[in-house]
């Protein structure tokens, strides 16, 4: 008797449940769906959210602490030391800026966007941004070059350089010589060494 | 119909052909507006908003569907029997579109006006199963041999408390025939059998309760004769990854996937007929011609097919020996019981 009266409650359960289930899924039917229609409609990010990196290349001063922060490699800056008649101008924070960047590469598909490079930064160039649609059909695409300098710009930055690196040599070889003639001119151990320009 | 028909066309072979795939007509569209009614079901009671994008809500999804299946490979595994395999996808739709024969679905046609037509549907749905068992073997795949396992199982199983329930039907009726069933119950929506069929109110009375119960058993136990969730055990995507589908693609996987939604709508028609009055109006002589008789058959038709759905995206998937359970231990007893019980009315 106590199995045929718990055979004929579970069968009711069964059906119970099973109405009460419908019931629910009824419900759902006509409640708002939580759909997204993404390529129409983007959620507002938020502020602080980190994707695609951009650097404002008016304030990079090449420092490469950025590159160095990156745990993935995927920033490559190359430097040109400006020289002396070249005018860089100052970054908006006021540094002025010594080095042509004629390489500053950032292979964002290697890019893991923990954001370590942002905090280094002493002129606040290079950031996350809100972008997050720039998927590629060729992966090299995704390598992006921020440098701002033309091939020829490059070629008469690493020439001066050449010609005021040439003359600063000559200048120390020229001083090289001066000391040295000075040094044999006045050979006495015992006398400290007198500095050529005085 | 068939007179109109022959008529228009006159007598020969290609009447019959015509006849022949008046049903196939049927079966196309309402297919498309299954898949996309599926989908968008199945999208709402989870929340979300299925397609959207081709067409006005993806009212062009499905025809997108098709031409993707068009243009896929049919693929047949170096393994497979290929006699066998090939033969599997139409003897499943044939053994599904066959059924369609009998169903009326108005007063001025039925494809076929059969005096037996109750027995066979039961024989010819048979023929599913040996269609799926087909695909399973040959398949030569064990996951696939074990849905078509359970598939055979599970439809053999489940025909029982049908052809109970189909049983007492005959019973109230006198006939086999479809029609006659149909015919019994037209007149208003209290003559269907579901509310008694046409008595005196004592007996209605009586038979109400005994007629819900057969309605409820008939429609779990064709739910399982469609191999749906929560009967898809021989499906079940997550441990059979599709069972006897697994190996097919192209059209033959869409034959499949066409035979499961004809399927549909045919156990659908059949408790249609057997409780719901088939094609009669709900409102007597109001609204019934014989063209007004074929929107009944299908509306109501496709009123217990949106049903299905919305129990498939409910209920969760049953354990084999659950199934046998609700099979064996629960749905056969109470329909015998049920039998027993509309004899002794319709007696007294």
């Amino acid at each position: 008797m106590n199995a045929l009266s718990t055979y004929f409650r579970d069968v009711f359960r069964g059906v119970s449940t099973a109405l009460i289930g419908m019931k629910i899924t009824a419900r759902h039917i006509f409640t708002r769906s939580v759909t997204i229609q993404y390529p129409f409609v983007k959620l507002t990010l938020p502020e602080r959210s980190r994707n695609r990196l951009y650097v404002n290349m008016d304030d990079c001063i090449g420092c490469d602490q950025c590159a160095k922060a990156c745990p993935v490699d995927c920033i490559k800056i190359e430097t040109i030391k400006s020289t002396e008649s070249d005018n860089l101008g100052v970054t908006s924070t006021g540094q002025k800026k010594k080095l042509h960047v004629p390489i500053f590469d950032i292979d964002i598909a290697k890019c893991c966007y923990c954001g370590l490079c942002v905090y280094p930064c002493p002129t606040e160039c290079i950031m996350m941004t809100d972008v997050y649609e720039f998927s590629e059909f060729n992966r090299y695409n995704l390598i992006y070059n921020y440098s701002t300098m033309t091939p020829s710009e490059v070629e008469t930055a690493r020439a001066k350089l050449k010609i005021a690196e040439a003359e600063a040599a000559e200048k120390k070889a020229a001083a090289a010589f001066l000391a040295a003639q000075v040094k044999i001119a006045q050979p006495t151990p015992t006398q400290p060494p007198i500095s050529p320009t005085t | 119909m068939e007179q109109f028909l022959i008529e228009i066309f006159g007598d020969g072979v290609l009447i019959n052909i015509l006849m022949a795939a008046l049903p196939l007509l049927f079966i196309l569209p309402y297919a498309l507006v299954t898949i996309y009614l599926e989908m968008k079901i199945a999208a709402h009671i989870q929340d979300r908003v299925a397609y959207m994008v081709t067409g006005w809500h993806g009212v062009l999804q499905p025809f997108a569907d098709i031409l993707k299946l068009l243009q896929k490979e049919d693929i047949t595994p170096a393994a497979a029997n290929k006699i066998l395999f090939n033969i599997a996808p139409f003897l499943v739709f044939v053994g599904t579109y066959a059924s369609f024969a009998v169903l009326p679905f108005s007063s001025h046609y039925a494809g076929s006006n059969l005096d037996l037509g109750l027995l066979y549907i039961v024989a010819v749905s048979a023929l599913v199963v040996i269609g799926l068992l087909m695909a399973g073997w040959a398949s030569n795949n064990k996951w696939s041999l074990f849905g078509a396992m359970r598939s055979a199982a599970q439809i053999i199983s489940y025909e029982i408390p049908t052809a109970f329930v189909i049983l007492t039907i005959v019973m109230i009726v006198g006939s086999m025939n479809l029609q006659k069933v149909t015919e019994m119950q037209s007149g208003g929506i209290g003559n269907w059998f579901i509310f008694g069929g046409p008595f005196i109110l004592s007996k209605k009375l009586l038979l109400i309760p005994l007629m819900i119960v057969l309605f409820v058993i008939q429609y779990v136990a064709s739910m399982a004769e469609v191999n749906r969730t929560p009967f898809d055990i021989p499906e079940a995507e997550s441990e059979l990854v599709q069972g006897y589908n697994t190996e097919y693609s192209g059209m033959k996987f869409a034959l499949f996937y066409l035979a499961e939604y004809a399927n549909l709508f045919v156990v659908s028609a059949l408790t249609v007929v057997l409780f719901f009055g088939g094609w009669s109006s709900p409102f007597g002589d109001f609204l019934s011609g014989p063209f007004w008789n074929a929107f009944w058959f299908v509306t109501k038709g496709m009123v217990f097919v949106s049903v299905n759905i919305w129990l498939r995206w409910t209920l969760p998937r049953l354990r084999v020996d659950q199934l046998m359970y609700i099979s064996w231990k629960v749905l056969t007893p109470f329909a015998i019981f049920c039998m027993i019980a509309v004899g002794f009315i319709l007696v007294w």
